[in-house]
């Protein structure tokens, strides 16, 4: 479900932080995506890149998931 | 037998006065825990029909009462993705036949991830089982700048909450007495749902045909799957799944999205008992020394170095350090078959000890150093939080092959052992995924073909350096990597399409690794290979002195080659010589590769065997690697020419040779296509692969 599209969270540069404002990305990966803690409202930061530049690692909810720039690029958000 | 006046113990099942089940999000520390309260006195066995671990210990409460502990996969929600989580939902639903529904979770959680560890028990508590929460690792969340309010805590989730520092054995005692207690106290506050989610969820309940106290739980994980997942349950009528349809079509009618709500919802909880117990400094984005080991481990030039260097070093202590060990074990098993020998007349039952049973089953053993160092390896970069930075940093790579990045883990294993690897694959949620993990797992070279290795290249090259030695063994190696990922790489591309599945990977804090755990699970993986050693092998080795030595000449006066060629053996190497023959194999390599489909391992043993019960006669006591280069051919030529030897070895790398596995492939995918696809697909391979090299050699002139 789309709510507001915005950026897409693989276009963050390193060292950004940000807040999720929607999804484009089929149910189920929605959802595991809100249970590792990524629901919409959630603050976040671009920690690292992986060395061949895939997969990003990010900081949510005081811990770090990292995820493919490809499915980071169904997450939408705002930069803060 | 016990004599009828002896008291016996009443049956150790019927002690057991609770059943007590310990769940938490993978890394949080559970099964420090777990070996904390059980110690020794764990069982691990499967769940039946699926081959989900099934691990449970016995300990005793706070009055010496014995209790059943049965610890569940690591999950981080109860909404199904693997088999390790359906597993772990049934047993908590009541659902698993084998397996009584707990009267007690405890449910570990890591203090210094307290969000969103609090989403399991958010849904643990929608349960209706009464619950311990076991607030782990506190000390590292004090060491972070978290201030947790034990008191607020409590009051706001409304069950016991225990802190803990598991490693060091804090609050193991007040856990004790919690789980003690009777009787034992139902939940009595979970997230608050949106009331249109409410109503419908207890509609649904009442349709469910299960006992009231699981109903509203059930029928909230129900409302939350995805149509597609909806379609794959099996456990629920069809009426059931209409309802179910049915009203999530009436949620986002109403604008509620039942995928989301509900995560929504636990959330918002949770904040609720964040803003009120859990207080942190500064250092929400601050830079820890973990951080900090990440920048340099996951580095775009050091993290690599360092991830080789690791790499190299396992496998240095693995093919160097081992070595000594195994020299022992192999000079113990010498040491026995000449005691045997020398205490027995030349008999058949002689015969079958020294060369069956103890060289055989020997010549296996003789690989659990090998198996304790990789499994001490496993287990410190599991332990240490290393292994997610290794699938974060391969992931790349895995991806292009058509692998995931955690399928690197299995893939790693399998170097060991395939078993062990094939196993690991559960970790891997995408059932595509993980079919082509299990599928091209045993190309990796497991330790089981060095002996192998090691003979035949003795004499493709005897007396060369053990410089030169080492390079082409790691050749075999690296072949057999290369092969893997192109397989996989042609599987995705031909047999298994479809969209790579997400990568959601969590990379836990270094910490250090827990030593009792290490030991523990190489204790447990020693258990299971000499169990394997002792029965499966043990048979095979058998059966193959059988067929080598029986049936027996009718000629008493015939030499040993001519028995072993009259052998049940040699009449099936000889059967398989038109198949062999292109690859210069002649038929006692043959009885060599018929063995090895049960155990590559075997094959060293076989060759002994035959070369023994035939040098016997000329009391010629020579290393097996010289009777080998001394075999001819019937025109003289030598029969292990160089290219034999490599296309032998090439043979061994790719052929599906172990019986073991193929049983672990069939009971992991659960029926006899991949398996058999795989022997097949191995063995064409196998015999491509030594076919070009022996051919394909010849014609560009070499021998």
């Amino acid at each position: 479900m789309t709510t507001e599209a915005g950026e897409s969270l693989n276009n963050l540069p390193l060292g950004q932080k940000g807040r999720v404002t929607g999804f484009s990305l089929p149910p189920e990966q929605r959802q595991r995506l809100l249970e590792m803690g990524l629901t919409v409202g959630a603050q976040f930061e671009v920690v690292r890149f992986a060395p061949m530049g895939d997969p990003i690692d990010i900081k949510v909810r005081g811990y770090h998931l990292s995820l493919r720039k490809s499915d980071a690029a169904g997450v939408f958000v705002t930069r803060l | 037998m016990s004599s009828p006046a002896t008291i016996s113990a009443p049956p150790p099942s019927r002690d057991v006065t609770r059943h007590v089940a310990i769940a938490g999000n993978p890394n949080c520390g559970k099964s420090t825990i777990f070996n904390a309260l059980t110690g020794l006195r764990q069982k691990v066995g499967n769940y039946p029909g699926v081959t989900v671990e099934k691990k449970t210990g016995r300990f005793f409460g706070s009055h010496g009462e014995a209790m059943e502990l049965l610890d569940l996969p690591g999950s981080y929600s109860l909404q199904v993705r693997s088999p390790d989580e359906a597993v772990a939902r049934d047993v908590l639903l009541g659902r698993q036949s084998d397996t009584p529904r707990p009267d007690i979770i405890i449910c570990v959680v890591d203090a210094s991830n307290l969000e969103r560890n609090l989403y399991l028990v958010a849904q643990m508590l929608e349960l209706n089982i009464p619950i311990v929460v076991a607030l782990n690792m506190v000390d590292v969340a004090e060491k972070n700048g978290i201030v947790i309010d034990i008191m607020a805590l409590r009051e706001k989730i409304g069950v016991p909450v225990i802190p803990m520092v598991a490693t060091k054995g804090t609050g193991l005692i007040e856990l004790r007495q919690a789980v003690s207690r009777s009787p034992l106290p139902s939940p009595a506050i979970c997230a608050q749902m949106p009331i249109v989610l409410e109503r419908e969820v207890m509609t649904l309940a009442k349709q469910l045909p299960v006992a009231q106290e699981v109903a509203r739980g059930e029928a909230l994980l129900l409302l939350t799957l995805h149509e597609a997942a909806l379609d794959d349950v099996t456990h629920h009528d069809r009426a059931i799944i209409e309802a179910t349809k049915a009203a999530q079509q009436r949620l986002v009618t109403a604008g509620i999205d039942p995928i989301s709500a509900p995560v929504d919802a636990r959330y918002d909880w949770i904040g609720g008992i964040c803003a009120a117990a859990h207080h942190t400094g500064d250092s929400h984005f601050a830079t820890s020394i973990s951080d900090k080991l990440d920048g340099w481990l996951t580095h775009r030039v050091w993290g690599w170095v360092a991830f080789l260097g690791m790499m190299a070093l396992m496998f240095f202590c693995i093919f160097t350090i081992a070595q000594v060990p195994m020299d022992w074990i192999k000079a113990g098993a010498d040491a026995l078959s000449k005691w045997v020998e020398g205490h027995m007349a030349e008999s058949d039952l002689r015969g079958l000890l020294t060369d069956g049973v103890i060289a055989g089953v020997g010549g296996v053993v003789v690989f659990l150093p090998q198996i304790l160092i990789l499994y001490f390896f496993l287990g410190i970069l599991e332990d240490t939080g290393y292994m997610a930075r290794a699938a974060f940093i391969m992931d790349r790579l895995m991806t292009k092959a058509g692998l995931h990045g955690k399928s690197f883990i299995p893939m790693l294993s399998s170097f060991a052992c395939a078993i062990p690897g094939i196993m690991a694959t559960r970790t891997i949620e995408s059932r595509k995924d993980r079919l082509v993990t299990i599928l091209v797992a045993p190309l990796m070279s497991c330790s089981a073909r060095i002996p192998v290795y090691t003979i035949m290249i003795a004499v493709l090259i005897p007396g060369h350096s053990s410089m030169q030695k080492a390079l082409i063994m790691l050749s075999m190696y690296i072949l057999g990597a290369v092969v893997a990922f192109a397989m996989a790489w042609l599987f995705k591309k031909r047999l298994l399409k479809g969209e790579t599945p997400m990568l959601l990977l969590e990379m836990p804090p270094y910490r250090l690794p827990s030593w009792k755990g290490v030991a523990l699970r190489m204790w447990e993986r020693a258990g299971l290979f000499l169990r394997r050693a002792g029965t499966v092998i043990l048979a095979l080795s058998i059966l193959l002195w059988a067929l080598m030595n029986y049936p027996k000449p009718a000629n008493t006066e015939a030499t040993k080659s001519e028995a072993l060629a009259q052998s049940l053996a040699g009449k099936m190497g000889h059967t398989i010589q038109p198949l062999i023959a292109p690859l210069g194999y002649d038929w006692k390599i043959g009885i060599g590769l018929i063995g090895s489909f049960a155990a590559r391992e075997t094959f060293v043993g076989t060759m002994s065997q035959m070369y023994s019960i035939e040098s016997k006669e000329d009391e010629d006591i020579g290393p097996l690697r010289d009777k080998m280069i001394a075999e001819k051919r019937s025109d003289g030529s030598p029969i292990f020419t160089p290219l034999v030897c490599i296309g032998l070895m090439v043979f061994y790398v790719l052929a599906m040779q172990c019986i073991s596995t193929v049983a672990i492939v069939r009971r992991e995918t659960n029926s006899w296509r991949w398996p058999l696809f795989q022997i097949a697909y191995m063995t064409g391979l196998a015999w491509l692969g030594a076919f070009i090299v022996y051919q394909g050699g010849r014609l560009l002139g070499f021998h």
